[in-house]
């Protein structure tokens, strides 16, 4: 080596300064690693990540008024929603009304306004199909129609639902509602439906990863220090469910909780209870809870268990030997070492729980259903996609942040299935 | 874990509980699953054991719900000739398992291949953004699956995918990769990069090193990877429920409407049936479990 070395750039093979050469290697491998993941990215983002943004943007446009009733849309847009409606608006109003009745959209918009301000459809609707024979002056012959029309909170809602462009079903999802002039109040207390669904939610979801960090944390001990072979062998035992349809799980218990069921015969048998007064154990929260701790209890259990496998025993050893009891050694050496499984199972659990559907629709009667049934029903059957969206994206932001959380403390990489 | 001998009472005592504790919390795992059994006997159409059935009774026994999977929905059950063919084509609960293995079939094909294509780029030290991509790609399992399918309806529609199968198997694709991905990655821990390294070195192609030496060592993953891609497809309901029109009804969502309507013991025989399948993917499983311990030279457990 000469001393011009140390101020010449090293060179490749090819000529190009080595550190050149070597970035642009990188980059290629980079690349390459980027390009074989790209085929799923792409899949991802067109089957799953870009529905679900059109789904919840859903949440904050609906465009349904303001495109069957354009003409009043734009006289609502001028009106400051406090003075009394003028004549203009009133004459708007029944040239849209004698269109949409015409095109058959007028139930639609209808159903649009009565979200807003329940009772109204009818008056949309009834009042449609006098629209062509009115004449002017429109304010006293639509007031003469149906009296309502006089009343300035059907006009504010109205006002309301022509925003295409909208905060009302977010605020509707949190039990807040939005005035004509875009400001927010808090829905009456009897109305206030969503937000004490989300607590219930939560505290399903809580009590379920509760009971099954109770259930799941003496199995997982008992198969991490027994030999291997038997320890498989109880696994099996765990893993069968996991692996059995979660439809099974729900019939199995069913047939087991029913009032005609399995542990209600038994417990008539032994006299525990007489055959009149059978327990109601499930078609409530009670056999919601169960069918989920059931269902759910794997996923605590397997990463409690290949947390437990890794400690090594001569820490507790070790504690004994010092003159610990068992209960301390236990709580004080063996307990803080699980921790980490604890946490992987319970935001798991809880996480997978909050979102629930099946179990609660078909085991959970009256009171045991939970968020994603709210928002199956206002899918299916009430046909509201704006709320059923505006509570999706609540749902949603509760469990990303979990999500968040669970890759903060567990690492997503550390995720294992069996 | 066995009891020392110098063992006092009181830890005896506590030894024998923890174990019932233990025996009781299996019991609670495994029994509504055995019990579905039995009960898919049942002569009557209850869901409960009969006095006959708990004093074993022959005549309490029978396969009736076994012939009424065949025969609900069979436009001549009574007919000698042609019985198959009507069975294969008419009956509900028939034509719901071809479309559930259909399904289940198509998509994991969709997600097993892209899926480990995924992991084998994510598993390179070289791969940019490594954490947000694995969050991103692992995010299926994790969104609630009533959005999912609200999200997949909605825009599917707009593709004229809704009640279709193509829509399905696309969203059941979606659902089935993380698990690949999980699975796939975990063998990929233990993966020596020198064999590439070294086949490339020999002058292999990339494809062929990716073939002739990467694919053997993660099969495993990738076949644990397509069970459980499989069996999340062959056991979801939500989404079927909400893009499947009734041709594309599978066994979740016949059972799904079966426990909601006419609640009949068939649904138990269905049950005993597919209870059969997890313990053959079970064992699969942990056939494939044990052969790749050998394979990477881990000592079996």
């Amino acid at each position: 080596m000469s001393d011009t070395a140390g101020n010449a750039p090293v060179l490749a093979a090819d000529g190009t300064p080595l550190k050149k050469a070597l970035d642009a290697a990188l980059f290629r491998n980079r690349l390459r690693a980027f390009l074989l993941v790209s085929p799923l990215l792409l899949f991802l983002l067109i089957t799953f990540i870009i529905p679900i943004g059109m789904f919840l943007l859903s949440g904050f446009h609906d465009p349904v008024f303001s495109k069957i009733m354009p003409k009043t849309t734009q006289v609502l847009g001028e009106w400051d929603s406090t003075s009394e409606p003028t004549e203009a608006m009133y004459e708007a109003l029944v040239a849209d009304l004698v269109v949409a009745r015409k095109e058959k959209t007028i139930g639609r918009a209808a159903t649009r306004v009565n979200r807003e301000l329940s009772g109204t459809r009818s008056l949309f609707t009834g009042t449609a199909r006098k629209a062509a024979k009115l004449e002017a002056p429109f304010k006293e012959a639509m007031i003469g129609v149906k009296k309502n029309w006089a009343d300035p909170e059907v006009w504010k809602a109205m006002k309301v639902s022509s925003r295409a462009w909208t905060l009302s079903y977010l605020a509707n999802a949190l039990d807040y509602k939005q005035l004509a002039d875009g400001s927010f109040e808090a829905q009456p207390e009897s109305r206030q439906i969503h937000v004490p669904l989300l607590l219930k939610t939560l505290w399903i979801s809580l009590q379920v990863t509760i009971y099954c960090l109770l259930l799941g944390y003496p199995i997982a001990y008992l198969m991490s220090n027994l030999p291997a072979r038997s320890s498989n062998l109880l696994m099996i035992l765990v893993l069968l469910p996991f692996w059995t349809s979660i439809l099974v799980r729900t019939t199995a218990w069913i047939a087991m909780l029913q009032s005609q069921g399995v542990l209600n015969d038994l417990f008539v048998f032994f006299g525990i209870t007489d055959d009149g007064s059978r327990y109601s154990l499930i078609y409530n929260k009670l056999g919601t809870l169960i069918a989920m701790t059931h269902i759910l209890l794997p996923f605590m259990v397997l990463p409690l268990y290949s947390v437990m496998r890794g400690i090594p025993p001569s820490y507790v050893r070790a504690a004994k030997s010092m003159g610990a009891t068992n209960w301390t050694t236990f709580w004080r050496i063996y307990a803080p070492q699980t921790v980490p499984g604890i946490g992987a199972g319970a935001i798991l659990v809880f996480i997978v729980a909050i979102g629930y559907y099946i179990t609660p629709a078909l085991v959970g009667g009256q009171d045991g259903q939970m968020i994603s049934n709210v928002i199956a029903f206002h899918m299916k059957s009430s046909l509201n996609w704006s709320l059923a969206a505006a509570l999706g994206g609540v749902l949603l932001l509760v469990v990303m942040t979990l999500y968040w959380v669970y890759d903060r403390i567990v690492g997503i990489d550390n995720m294992k299935l069996g | 874990m066995s009891l020392p001998i110098y063992a006092g009472w009181g830890e005896r005592l506590w030894y024998y509980t923890f174990r019932a504790i233990c025996a009781l919390i299996f019991l609670f795992l495994i029994i509504p699953i055995i019990v579905v059994i039995p009960l898919s006997f049942n002569v009557e159409p209850y869901f409960s054991f009969t006095s006959g059935m708990l004093s074993f009774d022959p005549d309490a026994y029978s396969l009736r719900w076994y012939k009424d999977i065949f025969t609900n929905g069979m436009k001549n059950p009574e007919a000698t000739t042609g019985w198959w063919a009507d069975a294969w084509n008419n009956s509900q609960w028939l034509r719901s398992m071809r479309n559930s293995f259909f399904i289940g079939f198509c998509a994991t094909i969709i997600s097993t291949s892209i899926g480990t294509l995924a992991a084998v780029g994510l598993a390179r030290s070289e791969m940019p953004w490594k954490n947000q991509i694995m969050a991103l790609l692992i995010s299926p399992m994790i969104v609630p699956l009533v959005i999912t399918a609200a999200g997949a309806f909605k825009a599917f529609s707009m593709l004229n995918l809704a009640y279709t199968f193509t829509g399905i198997i696309l969203a059941h694709a979606v659902l089935g990769t993380p698990f690949v991905i999980i699975t796939v990655t975990a063998t990929l821990v233990g993966f020596d990069q020198s064999l590439v390294r070294a086949a490339q070195s020999m002058g292999a192609t990339p494809l062929r090193t990716f073939f002739k030496v990467q694919m053997p060592l993660i099969m495993p993953g990738v076949i644990s990877g397509a069970l459980f891609a499989f069996i999340t497809s062959f056991d979801e309901v939500v989404v079927v429920i909400q893009m499947a029109a009734a041709e594309q009804r599978t066994i979740p969502r016949q059972m799904f409407s079966g426990i909601r309507e006419q609640i009949s013991p068939t649904i138990l025989a269905v049950a005993t049936i597919l209870v059969l399948i997890s313990i053959a993917l079970l064992a699969t499983l942990e056939m494939i479990r044990r052969r790749s311990e050998k394979l990477r030279g881990l000592s079996p457990s």
